[in-house]
Order: C-alpha cells, then sequence, then structure tokens
C-alpha cells in the first residue's frame, strides 16, 4: 500500500466510526429490551403500535403534496429566472435560502401569528393546519427544491431548447411539459426525495400546527416515553432516509450510464 | 416587392445601440449572409428576424404581412442554433416531428414527413437514436431537418458551424447550400466566417458596430468594398502609407516609389490616405512593358507557407508589403534578404 494511501483510508476510518458508532451503539441498545438477550421486540412494539402507522402515513400525504406544490412554485420560477431574469437569481437564491438562516421556531410562531387572524383564518380548521402545514414545509424545503432543479436547469440549454420550441410553433405550455420537465427528470427526483426525507420526520412546525397526528411528534413523544423503543425509531427513520438516498443515487446513476440529459449540446 | 424586408430595424440594451438603422431586402430563394466580427449586431438582427428580440424601431415585413410584433411561434419561421438544441429527451424522429405535432398534423403525415426530411439529410437509420448518441455534425444535420420540416418561410441560421470541427465544418456548409437549393428556400445565415459567407451566399451583409457597412455579391464585397472596414473584414488586405498624393493625375508615392492608383466613385479617400492593395494582386518580376503597371523594390522579409499559397513578406524602403503568390510543386522559394521586385496593375489599388 502506497504511503498515501494508507492515509487517506486512515481517515476515512476515522471518519466512518465518528459516523457509524453512534448509531452502532444506537442500535445495540435498541436491541436490549429484555434484559440478557438481544431481541427486536422494541421493533415489533413500534411496528404494533397503530399511531407509528397512522403518523407516518399522515407525514407521507403531508410530503407528497409539499413535493407537489413545490415543483409546481419552483420549476416555473427558476425556468423564468433562467429564461428571462437571469439579474434576479442571486436575489431569489437568497430568499430561498432564508428557511436556512431563520430558525423552524421563529418561522412556526410567524406563521401562525399571521394566519390565525383575519383574513386568513387557518388555524380554525383541520384543512386550515394541512394547508398552512405544507406551505411552510415548502418554505422550509426550498433550499433543497431551489438548488436541486437550478442545477438541473443549468445542465440543460434552457434558452436555446425554448426558442427552438417557440420556433417550432410551440406555446409555454407545451415547452414546460414537453421539453423542460422531462429535461429535469433527475433533478426533480433529487428535489422529491431530499423533500420527502425532510418532510417526513420533521418535528418543530409539525408539532405547534398539527400535534401528534405526524411522524416527527410521535417519534418525539416515543422518545420521552419508551426507552428502547426511542432507539428502534431512530434507527427506522435513519433506514427510511438512507432508502431516499440510495434512490437518488440510482436515479443519477441511470442518468449518467444512458447520457440522455446531458442538454442539448 | 420582396419577399422579407427589413426597414430601419434598431435595438436598444439600456443606453447601448447594438444594431441602428438595418435596411435588407431579400428575395424568395435568396441565400443571403450576415457577416462580421462579435458584437457587430448580425445575430441581434437574425433574433429580431426569428421575433425572439423585439426592435425599438423598424419593421420586418414577410411575404407582404407585417410580423415585427408577432410571437416566434406565430411567424412560421425555421431556426438552426450554434448549440444544435435538440431536445435531449426525444429521439430523432420525435425532435424533426416535433413542430409537425404542434401543427396537429396526422400521424401519417408526421411519420412521412420526418422520413423525406431524414432523407435530405441522409441520416435514415438514426431515426430512433437519441440525440447524445449522434455526433456534432450529425446532430446539426437533424436541427436542420427539424428547421426544415415544418415548410418554413424562411430559415434562419445562426452561427451554425461553430460548434464543429474545420473538416465537418466544410463538408455540412456545403451540405447547406445544396439543401438550400434543393428546397429553394429564402435563408439568412449569421457567420463571423467570411470564408464561409462567400462560398454559401447570394449576397453578403458586412456589419460592424450595429450598422450596415455593405450588402453585396460575395464578388462585389471582395473586389469593391465599399468601406475600410469591409476592404479590411473580407479578405487580407495593406494598406500602405502614401504621400504626394495628385489626385487628378492619380499617382501617389509609396516607400519613395511612384504609384499609379485607379480612381472611382464611392472610393474618395479620407483625410490621411493609404494604398489598398490584395496581396494576390502584387506579382514577382518585372512586367512587360505597360505604362500602367506599378513597380516596387524591396528585399524579403520573411517567408510563410500555407500549402497552396506562399506569402511573402517584403519589404520596400521600410515600408512592409504581403503578397501571396500560388504554390507549385517545383517552386523555388524566395529566401529571407533576397532582392525582390513587386509589380502590380493600377486597376488593382486604390486610395482610402
Amino acid at each position: 500500500m502506497k504511503r498515501g494511501s494508507f492515509w487517506s483510508w486512515l481517515w476515512v476510518a476515522i471518519g466512518g466510526l465518528y459516523f457509524f458508532l453512534p448509531l452502532l451503539s444506537t442500535f445495540d441498545f435498541s436491541l436490549r429490551a429484555k434484559k440478557g438477550i438481544l431481541t427486536f421486540v422494541a421493533y415489533e412494539n413500534i411496528f404494533k403500535d397503530p399511531q407509528f402507522w397512522s403518523t407516518i402515513r399522515f407525514s407521507l400525504v403531508i410530503a407528497l403534496f409539499t413535493v407537489f406544490f413545490s415543483i409546481l412554485l419552483v420549476v416555473p420560477t427558476v425556468y423564468w429566472i433562467r429564461l428571462r431574469l437571469p439579474q434576479l437569481r442571486m436575489l431569489v437564491e437568497f430568499i430561498s435560502m432564508l428557511s436556512y438562516v431563520i430558525p423552524a421556531i421563529v418561522l412556526v410562531f410567524g406563521l401562525i401569528r399571521v394566519f390565525s387572524g383575519s383574513p386568513f383564518y387557518l388555524t380554525n380548521s383541520y384543512f386550515g393546519t394541512y394547508v398552512l402545514l405544507v406551505a411552510a414545509y415548502v418554505v422550509l424545503t426550498l433550499p433543497f427544491s431551489f438548488r436541486a432543479i437550478d442545477t438541473g436547469m443549468s445542465a440543460i440549454d434552457v434558452r436555446s431548447l425554448t426558442e427552438a420550441a417557440q420556433s417550432l410553433g410551440a406555446g409555454w405550455g407545451t415547452i414546460l411539459f414537453r421539453v423542460i420537465f422531462p429535461n429535469l427528470k433527475v433533478a426533480i427526483l433529487s428535489s422529491v426525495f431530499l423533500t420527502l426525507a425532510t418532510v417526513i420526520g420533521e418535528y418543530t412546525m409539525a408539532s405547534f400546527i398539527i400535534g401528534l397526528k405526524s411522524f416527527g411528534p410521535y417519534m418525539s413523544l416515543v422518545g420521552q416515553n419508551k426507552t428502547y423503543e426511542s432507539s428502534s425509531i431512530t434507527i427506522i427513520s435513519f433506514l427510511m432516509t438512507w432508502a431516499l438516498m440510495m434512490v437518488i443515487q440510482l436515479f443519477n446513476r441511470t442518468k449518467a450510464n444512458n447520457g440522455t440529459h446531458s442538454g442539448g449540446r | 416587392m420582396a419577399f422579407i424586408e427589413l426597414s430601419n430595424l434598431s435595438k436598444v440594451y439600456g443606453t447601448t445601440t447594438v444594431v441602428e438603422n438595418v435596411n435588407l431586402s431579400a428575395e424568395k430563394g435568396e441565400f443571403i449572409s450576415f457577416l462580421g466580427p462579435s458584437g457587430c449586431g448580425k445575430t441581434t438582427t437574425l433574433r429580431m428576424v426569428a421575433g425572439f428580440e423585439l426592435p425599438n424601431t423598424g419593421n420586418i415585413v414577410l411575404d407582404g404581412t407585417d410580423i415585427t410584433n408577432l410571437s416566434p411561434r406565430d411567424r412560421n419561421i425555421g431556426m438552426v442554433f450554434q448549440s444544435y438544441a435538440l431536445f435531449p429527451n426525444m429521439t430523432i424522429g420525435q425532435n424533426i416531428g416535433f413542430g409537425l405535432q404542434t401543427r396537429k398534423l396526422s400521424k401519417t403525415e408526421i411519420k412521412e414527413k420526418v422520413a423525406e426530411m431524414l432523407a435530405l439529410v441522409h441520416l435514415e437509420s438514426h431515426i430512433d437514436k437519441y440525440p447524445y448518441q449522434l455526433s456534432g455534425g450529425q446532430q446539426q444535420r437533424i436541427a436542420l431537418a427539424r428547421a426544415l420540416a415544418i415548410n418554413p418561410a424562411v430559415l434562419l441560421l445562426d452561427e451554425p458551424l461553430s460548434a464543429l470541427d474545420a473538416k465537418i465544418r466544410v463538408e455540412l456548409r456545403l451540405e447547406i447550400r445544396r439543401i438550400q437549393q434543393t428546397m429553394g428556400i429564402t435563408t439568412i445565415y449569421v457567420t463571423h466566417d467570411q470564408e464561409e459567407a462567400m462560398l454559401l451566399s447570394d449576397r453578403v451583409m458586412v456589419m460592424s458596430q450595429g450598422h450596415v457597412e455593405q450588402i453585396g455579391s460575395p464578388s462585389m464585397i471582395y473586389n469593391h468594398p465599399a468601406t475600410e472596414f469591409v476592404a479590411q473584414f473580407v479578405g487580407q488586405l495593406n494598406l500602405l502609407p502614401v504621400s504626394a498624393v495628385d489626385l487628378d493625375a492619380a499617382t501617389c508615392t509609396v516607400a519613395e516609389q511612384t504609384v499609379h492608383f485607379e480612381t472611382a466613385a464611392g472610393r474618395e479617400p479620407g483625410e490621411s490616405p493609404r494604398l489598398a492593395i490584395r496581396p494576390e494582386e502584387l506579382h514577382i518580376g518585372l512586367p512587360a512593358t505597360d505604362e500602367e503597371v506599378n513597380v516596387l523594390r524591396g528585399e524579403i522579409a520573411s517567408v510563410l507557407f500555407l500549402g497552396a499559397i506562399v506569402r511573402l513578406r517584403v519589404r520596400v524602403n521600410d515600408v512592409f508589403i504581403t503578397a501571396d503568390i500560388f504554390n507549385e510543386r517545383d517552386l523555388t522559394f524566395p529566401r529571407t534578404g533576397d532582392e525582390i521586385v513587386l509589380n502590380f496593375s493600377k486597376h488593382a489599388c486604390w486610395l482610402i
């Protein structure tokens, strides 16, 4: 083994230990619900809990709505900025990053304060709170969705493709749905999975706007009350996130192999 | 009335005028090139014809209809881009059929037209491939086929060969000319490559700094440049300092030797005139006795071998002159420092 290679591997190993040791310890702890033996009983308890399934179902539905509205908002916005208003790109990027800078707790109190009164009254009904939650998540996930779509858009020659389609007689709808969206498939999927991964386990906004109906607050409740189950649910949520990440990688690899989205040049 | 007419077309961005008062009339089936250096306004003018830019003043009339404010999709104009702009998510067949689909043609008609267009560009076997599976030259042929499939009134090409390597470029420009003549389609071609413009065009519009310098046939542009810019931009040109100019006798002194030049309307010299002569108009050796032939004596400063042409740099009393001679297999190359006599007709030179 070369000297440089040894040091590289050493650093990888140290990084790996730093990341995996706590996880392994949590996993080990989650298996010790019964004294003296290793058992999956904590996982069984979680999977048998109807609240686990109802909260995860609820969060998944909310996440899907978030994804839908997020794409509907971000793709045309990024497209228009790249096509007609490139000077606004920095500003919009800055705005999209604000939810990183403003703590979720501040954001959620602001939202509740504004949308619980006249003229919105969104917190007066369940439907209203769902709308508020989805809208809040669209803002919260903007940094991911904007970046993913913007990067995807930069890989294709948006202006030339648009102009080519226009000169061939296409209207804006045809251009967006037949030319732009299909060429952003990978970017949109990346954005979808990042949004899903963020929204499903989100705690702060969910607990203040909707409460125990969603998965984040449920995880927190389990963590407070059930010692071993809290570790098992941590592992479960990690596995779910990894599964989503692997799907992104898979799509990216498929893209790299067939190169169908390498742009019009 | 002309088939396409640009009248007083101007475009201003902020405080910068990028196109100023462009006028052009083109007949049906004509091939016109916009030629000029980067930033001269040729692409902006083309984009105004395509409808991607709106002019600040002036109008564009196509076949008797004012299309100045019409959206690009309603102009029936085919466009070929430098970057090909093929839709990466569609096969070659789908790309060519795209414009026909937007025109709501039947599937059978689309299929027939796509096959016809692929045959025109000799790429029949590639119908089910994706753009990334084709070379740059093939992609540009497909882009051309796609633009022609909709039977456009005018075909616009925006530096379509710039992204290709030299060999493909030479092949493809002949292909473009062949297809244009086969279809008899009115074509506007933007390029900064003078050779491309000369070879392809019926007429060339030379542009500089947003305005038109000259419009004319390639030979007219080359042999009778209207301005100093055209003379210098199109082809090689010697511009020699002169003194003792006598316009009545049409003589001047170049490097202490008397030279006769041609005077012609539209070729009046400027305030500090120079003698203009193309390198290929200079010949080596003494002429057969003829009063109208000028003679300059000097020595070879350098010899450049360019294949078909040998380019000589000759110093005549501290004035450098470039002379091109044709290469021949048994040509004995002059050497640096050799004495040399150059002769040229008075009709070959003029004062700028």
